[in-house]
């Protein structure tokens, strides 16, 4: 394509969307709180799973050993463990750190109970192997395979816990998945009826470029040129609304409630937009993209 | 330049606008195709720029089968032919040189030779000091030498031309008729589809004559039969 027709066209695309400025403005306006929509929850989405990330990491399982097992095998045990992929941490847990623990939790004056109990240590057949996993979701997959393992006594792992934070994560998933499906559809339709609309208006300028002999390719262009734009600036807008309101809104919450922050990490501005941006724009000029591709095709056949 | 071979065309309602047309125009003549309406001469016209198919028969332009040519060269063919049409069918929103200049551009012609090609033109068609006005700033018959420029610009092999007088007054549709012929003298084939029956007779020139689809007279320095 020569340079100064690729200037025609982009030109075109740009009068296009100037004559039809109403309809331009609607699908601009739609994509916009599409995206915008998109983004929050874009982010809440993806604060969420770092979330469940952090307190999948919290769930421990406790694999423990049978009475008097020699260490060896409490070795052979651990390595046994390490080789899953999905292990995320394992850490052996002596009858000391396990009474010291014990103490911790149950007592108000924890040192005083760690005395007096002296050299009896009630819990000392029960050094475990304190384990967490990558996935949650890979709990009953792994309590199955740690009971099986020579030399062990029980697993103690929290059931319900894992269930319900893998089943709230998937949800919120899918039904993010859904909306923003559904917002992308209402985009695509109108675009594609903006396009429709400019593609009537012009009827007479198509069909003139028709029987002089301009080629499909140039007589659809501007079209689609008009569709990436308005995908394009129909992006970039909320996302540069988002970006500058993201840092402020994480400050506010930070600030307003303290206690969510000790149990919940925020994902940063720049992690979260990292991905953000190019998905946004992704998603902008390509709802643009196919609104126009369709409409053209069916309404521009030369 | 021009031949239809068994031509037959047919609408999917079952009107049939041609039957068994054969004709045959060679390069650099001057062609009036004359009928009432419902000859059938709207229905050539539009199988001459491939807006219509036939549904029987073969059509060749400028070297190009119709039955066998591929879609993607239909624009080709039509770059070859300039058309002029009785509404004019300018572009309202753009300059007289704009409009001339679109029918370069849609053919990606660089934007240098546009701006040495258009302005001859409009000084061809007498138009030269209008370039900047708006359709709506001429008169009928400027308007129509406008139409007559961009179906020139590209320097066509063949002129279509659809009742090009139509909406002029005798005055303008001699000067147009003129120019037409002055444009044959230079060696392209002109087809006028026309009903003017004061212009046909006058310019002494090949006329056909159809009737219900059907050629009933094909003359070489005919004049205007009247079916009535």
């Amino acid at each position: 394509m020569k340079i100064s027709t690729f200037f025609y066209i982009l030109r075109q695309g740009f009068s296009n969307i100037r004559r039809n400025i109403l309809f331009s403005l609607a699908s601009l306006g739609t994509i916009i709180s599409c995206l915008f929509l998109f983004g929050i929850i874009y982010a809440v989405v993806v604060n969420f799973q770092s979330g469940m990330k952090e307190l999948e990491n919290t769930i421990t399982i406790s694999v423990f050993f049978e009475e008097d097992l020699p260490e060896e095998s409490v070795q052979l045990i651990g390595e046994q463990i390490r080789v899953l992929d999905y292990v995320n941490t394992m850490d052996y847990i002596s009858p000391e750190e396990a009474l010291k623990n014990f103490c911790e939790q149950n007592y108000d004056d924890p040192e005083a109970a760690m005395e007096a109990f002296g050299d009896e240590n009630p819990l000392r057949n029960s050094a475990s192997y304190s384990v967490t996993l990558k996935d949650v979701s890979k709990q009953a997959e792994f309590v199955a395979y740690a009971k099986d393992l020579q030399g062990v006594r029980s697993v103690k792992s929290s059931d319900v816990t894992a269930d319900g934070l893998s089943t709230l994560s998937s949800l919120v998933g899918y039904a993010s998945v859904g909306i923003v499906v559904i917002l992308m559809l209402v985009s695509i339709f109108l675009i594609s009826n903006t396009i429709t609309i400019g593609i009537t208006v012009r009827k007479e300028e198509i069909g003139i470029m028709k029987l002089i002999g301009a080629t499909n390719f140039f007589v659809r262009a501007p079209f689609i040129i008009e569709g990436i734009i308005i995908g394009a600036v129909g992006s970039a807008i909320p996302l540069v609304l988002l970006y500058e309101m993201y840092e402020k809104i994480l400050a506010y919450v930070v600030g307003r409630f303290k206690v969510i922050t000790s149990i919940f990490a925020f994902v940063s501005q720049e992690e979260l937009f990292k991905t953000m941006i190019p998905v946004g724009l992704v998603l902008g000029i390509g709802v643009g993209l196919f609104g126009s591709l369709v409409t053209t095709r069916k309404h521009l056949k030369v | 330049m021009i031949e239809l071979e068994n031509v037959t065309m047919t609408y999917p309602g079952g009107m049939t606008a041609l039957k068994d047309v054969n004709l045959n125009i060679e390069k650099g003549e001057f062609v009036f195709i004359v009928g009432s309406s419902g000859s059938g001469k709207t229905t050539l016209f539009k199988l001459l720029l491939k807006e219509l198919n036939p549904t029987e028969g073969k059509i060749r332009v400028a070297g190009y089968d119709y039955s066998t040519i591929k879609k993607n060269m239909i624009p080709k063919v039509r770059r070859r032919i300039g058309v002029v049409f009785q509404n004019f069918r300018l572009l309202k929103d753009r300059t007289i040189y704009e409009n001339v200049a679109f029918a370069q551009r849609v053919i990606q012609t660089p934007a240098r030779f546009i701006r040495r090609r258009v302005p001859a033109m409009l000084t061809l068609v007498g138009l030269a000091d209008k370039y900047k006005s708006y359709p709506r700033e001429l008169s009928g018959g400027e308007q129509q030498r406008v139409a007559m420029a961009r179906a020139l610009v590209n320097n066509p092999d063949i002129i279509l031309a659809d009742e090009p007088t139509g909406n002029l007054d005798p005055k303008n549709s001699i000067d147009i008729m003129n120019l037409l012929e002055d444009i044959n003298k230079r060696g392209t084939t002109v087809v006028v589809v026309t009903h003017n029956k004061e212009i046909v007779n006058e310019m002494k020139k090949r006329v056909i004559t159809l009737k219900k689809g059907v050629i009933i007279s094909d003359e070489k320095q005919g004049g205007y039969i009247d079916e009535d």
